[in-house]
């Protein structure tokens, strides 16, 4: 049948991508509510039907959980949501949050074969549409679960590479339970993406249909602290899996960097994410937004804190070593972010902040950049003009340089094995790790990457740790 | 969800509460905190492990009613729950025979202190505490503090017990006579800690502070406990509570104590009187 569809679709290939529907941007900027709106039916009717079903199916490869993309998007063609939704259930446990913030553009859609046309299938669209339809309209649907095989995992974190490892295991019938340091489950999911793009109800529902599978999730639990991972393998369980993610934030080591305003994102993303201080006082998390505040990265996150900022009054400038087309972030938060007034220095690298009689933050003192010669990465590297110093007046500033794994899992586990920037040594192919019964996956493997690369992680740990408990 | 077992005014707007927590009672040493967070809308505040007990599976904080988290805590009765705690946070107080001992403290820290006289008492050194209030009213566990330490003395701002005067005074003396002190562990409010810092400075004492900066997550995520320590950047919550009282820039650290001045008295106004 797909062949037949797919030959007749060939013939009217339609390149017309249907586009996202959003809140207009002056509107946006008074609110934390979801910017992009999501497909109406028709919506969704129209985009599915742009699918030719092409044999090669190279989207599939491109989704780190491989999806079968091609499978729901016919389900969603003949109006079967019911059928999609359980299609993508079968290997995404969080389609709602994929949907959302996966770098679909660097994954399933760059390698559409409509993408060699410019225009791939909206998949991470439709992918939200469907699951938006499940949350509104059915209790998850039933998963067909195994009998209990007796084996205990405990999975450490509760971010998406953790909620991915524990939804596979429990599929498979053990019994999993999560650790989680914090009050919330989600990891980076709920302290760090802000609403307006990833809504915590959103969150809470996939985790409560992770729940629904069997996994137990233990809050208020610091492995490293309140249990380690040796009384984890000592108190019955048969395997570990750590997916503590990467949220220890690096700082510029420059001149005052700790006076009053300096913020790392992750405090400023987590004060207003995870304890709801936009709230305050209604909610008892106290937060400061200046009126002048500069924003230093040019990945994801710094975006975010922009954005989160300008939501609060602020009036931002995002101060980027490198020049536009050098930025991390995606391309689209970087127009909402434009569109929403936020201001960019490119080439702009600080290297002191002045601070004021109070000791807090009163200006950034700058340095303009020209890029040179290619670096490690690829990138070319930017190399400090001379004499260029030039100050930004400010009264706060929110550091947004990356991340690296938090000291607890490795001061508590020594026969772990680390690389340099404090990662987890792991096996690619499998996730497991130097030590015995431990496996790894996600950030504090590979450092901040993406959501999805974490649930890829997180379920190939699970079924080498499932390969496992089956030789005990 | 854990549960308050019991409750106890130790002075006016200081309480003892013991909670329930096992697993937090199993690992907790001298020097660790809880963070605990009171109800679905509140903030997480650190508090230090004042005493547990692995076998009843509780553990005791002491707190200081300053703010609007602190007020909703006291507000608690026994049976009631806090909805988060959890610990044990941040690394153990150094402990081994160093000979003399003077721990100082001031407010909740006279509490706080117990655990780690005991445990400097247990690893074979000589204890002098140094306890700081107000006046007679606000001081507690004299008898306590006098049985975990071979020498105890107070005083108080007023002269209404011990000797009159702050707790640097008889340190900088003993100092002066040329009397041996090995290691001083000074815990209590930034100035306090502050002051007994630059007491034993010159006499350049091995000295100890707990430091106590605005936290959220406590391990090791958000960069708000941030310290600096010999122009490093230390995270209290991972790499302390506890840093060479010497090496701390102080001036830094009390501004960042002061960040929320504003919004806190704003809080407190209305957890106080919610129509307003
Ligand atoms: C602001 C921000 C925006 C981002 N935006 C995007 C985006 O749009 N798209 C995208 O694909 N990616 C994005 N990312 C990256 C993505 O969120 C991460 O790569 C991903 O969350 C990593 O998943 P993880 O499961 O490895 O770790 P995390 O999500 O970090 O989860 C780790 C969990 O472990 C817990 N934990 C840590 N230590 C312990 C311990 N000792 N004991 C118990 N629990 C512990 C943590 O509290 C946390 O809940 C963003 C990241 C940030 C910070
Ligand atoms: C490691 C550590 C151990 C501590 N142990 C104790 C203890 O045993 N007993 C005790 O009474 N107090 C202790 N504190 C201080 C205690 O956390 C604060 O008094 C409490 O957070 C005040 O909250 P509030 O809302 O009642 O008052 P607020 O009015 O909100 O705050 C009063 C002052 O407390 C500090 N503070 C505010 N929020 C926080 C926060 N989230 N984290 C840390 N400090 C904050 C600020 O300097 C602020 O000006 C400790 C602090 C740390 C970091
Ligand atoms: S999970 Fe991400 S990569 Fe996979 S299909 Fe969905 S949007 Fe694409
Ligand atoms: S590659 Fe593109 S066109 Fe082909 S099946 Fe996948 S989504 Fe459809
Ligand atoms: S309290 Fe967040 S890093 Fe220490
Ligand atoms: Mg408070």
């Amino acid at each position: 049948m797909s062949q037949e569809s797919g030959g007749k679709a060939k013939a009217k290939i339609n390149l017309n991508r249907v586009s996202m529907p959003k809140q207009p941007a002056d509107t946006r900027r008074q609110t934390f509510g979801e910017v992009a709106l999501g497909y109406s039916a028709e919506d969704a009717a129209r985009e599915a039907a742009r699918c030719i079903e092409c044999k090669a199916r190279n989207c599939v490869a491109g989704c780190p959980v491989a999806i079968d993309i091609p499978e729901f998007i016919a389900a969603v063609k003949s109006g079967d949501l019911a059928g999609a939704s359980r299609v993508i259930k079968r290997t995404n446990a969080l389609p709602g949050i994929c949907g959302r913030v996966c770098p679909q553009e660097s994954q399933c859609e760059a390698v559409c074969t409509l993408a060699k046309k410019k225009a791939p299938v909206a998949i991470g669209r439709l992918e939200r549409y469907v699951a938006d339809w499940e949350l509104g309209h059915h209790p998850a649907p039933e998963a067909s679960a195994s009998p209990p095989t007796g084996r205990k995992v405990a999975v450490v974190g509760s971010g998406p590479a953790g909620l991915t490892c524990a939804a596979e295991l429990a599929r498979l019938g053990h019994a999993v339970t999560i650790f989680e340091s914090l009050h919330v489950a989600g990891g980076v999911l709920m302290y760090g993406i802000p609403e307006f793009r990833l809504p915590k109800s959103i969150v809470q529902a996939e985790i409560n249909y992770v729940k629904s599978l069997g996994v137990i999730i233990e809050l208020d639990a610091v492995i490293g602290k309140t249990l380690t991972i040796d009384e984890l393998l000592a108190d019955g369980f048969n395997a570990v899996f750590v997916g503590t993610g990467a949220g220890l934030p690096l700082f510029l080591n420059i001149e005052n960097e700790n006076a009053c305003g300096v913020y790392s994102a992750n405090e400023f993303l987590s004060r207003v994410n995870l304890m709801k201080a936009y709230r305050f006082p209604e909610v008892d998390t106290p937060l400061k937004v200046g009126k002048e505040v500069a924003v230093i990265g040019g990945g994801n996150v710094a975006m975010d804190a922009a954005r989160c900022a300008v939501r609060l009054g602020a009036s931002v400038t995002v101060v980027y070593r490198r020049g536009r087309e050098e930025m991390p972030a995606r391309i689209e938060e970087i127009e909402n972010a434009e569109e929403e007034g936020v201001a960019f220095l490119f080439l702009t690298n600080p290297i002191k902040f002045d601070i004021n009689d109070q000791k807090w933050v009163s200006g950034m003192v700058c340095q303009k950049m020209v890029l040179g010669e290619p670096d490690a990465s690829g990138r070319r590297r930017p190399v400090p003009v001379e004499s260029s110093e030039f100050t930004l007046a400010i009264d706060m500033a929110i550091v947004a340089l990356g991340t690296r794994p938090n000291p607890l899992i490795a001061r508590s586990t020594p026969d772990l094995a680390f690389a340099s920037r404090g990662t987890v040594v792991a096996d690619e192919a499998t996730g497991l790790t130097r030590k015995k019964a431990v496996w790894a996956g996600g950030d504090i493997v590979t450092g901040s990457a993406t959501v999805i690369s974490a649930m890829g992680a997180g379920k190939t740990a699970a079924r080498d740790i499932d390969r496992y408990l089956a030789s005990l | 969800m854990f549960p308050i077992v019991a409750t106890e005014e130790l002075v006016p707007r200081v309480r003892l509460y013991r909670i329930h927590a096992p697993r937090v009672a199993r690992k907790a040493a001298a020097g660790q905190f809880v963070i605990l967070r009171v109800d679905a809308h509140g903030e997480r505040i650190p508090l230090t492990i004042a005493d547990w007990d692995a076998a009843e599976g509780t553990v005791s904080v002491v707190f200081m009613e300053v703010g609007t988290t602190t007020t909703r805590l006291a507000r608690l009765k026994p049976g009631d729950v806090i909805a988060d705690l959890c610990g044990p946070l941040g690394n153990p107080t150094e402990v081994e025979n160093f000979g003399t001992v003077c721990l100082m403290a001031g407010g909740f820290a006279t509490a706080t202190i117990m655990p780690i006289a005991r445990a400097m008492k247990a690893a074979g050194n000589r204890v002098i505490i140094v306890v700081g209030a107000r006046n007679k009213d606000l001081l507690f566990w004299r008898e306590r503090l006098a049985e975990n330490s071979d020498e105890l003395i107070i005083t108080t701002d007023d002269g209404s017990a011990g000797r009159k005067g702050v707790v640097t005074e008889p340190v900088k003396e003993r100092l002066e006579r040329g009397e041996r002190i090995d290691r001083v562990i000074a815990i209590g409010p930034s100035i306090m800690m502050k002051f007994s810092s630059l007491t034993t400075k010159p006499f350049g004492v091995k000295t100890i502070v707990s430091m106590n900066p605005i936290m959220v997550d406590g391990t090791g995520m958000c960069g708000c406990c941030r310290v600096s320590v010999a122009g490093q950047t230390r995270f209290a919550c991972v790499d302390g509570p506890e840093f060479d009282a010497h090496a701390i820039d102080w001036d830094n650290f009390m501004a960042r104590q002061r960040t929320y001045i504003d919004e806190e008295k704003r809080s407190l106004e209305i957890c106080r009187c919610p129509t307003a």
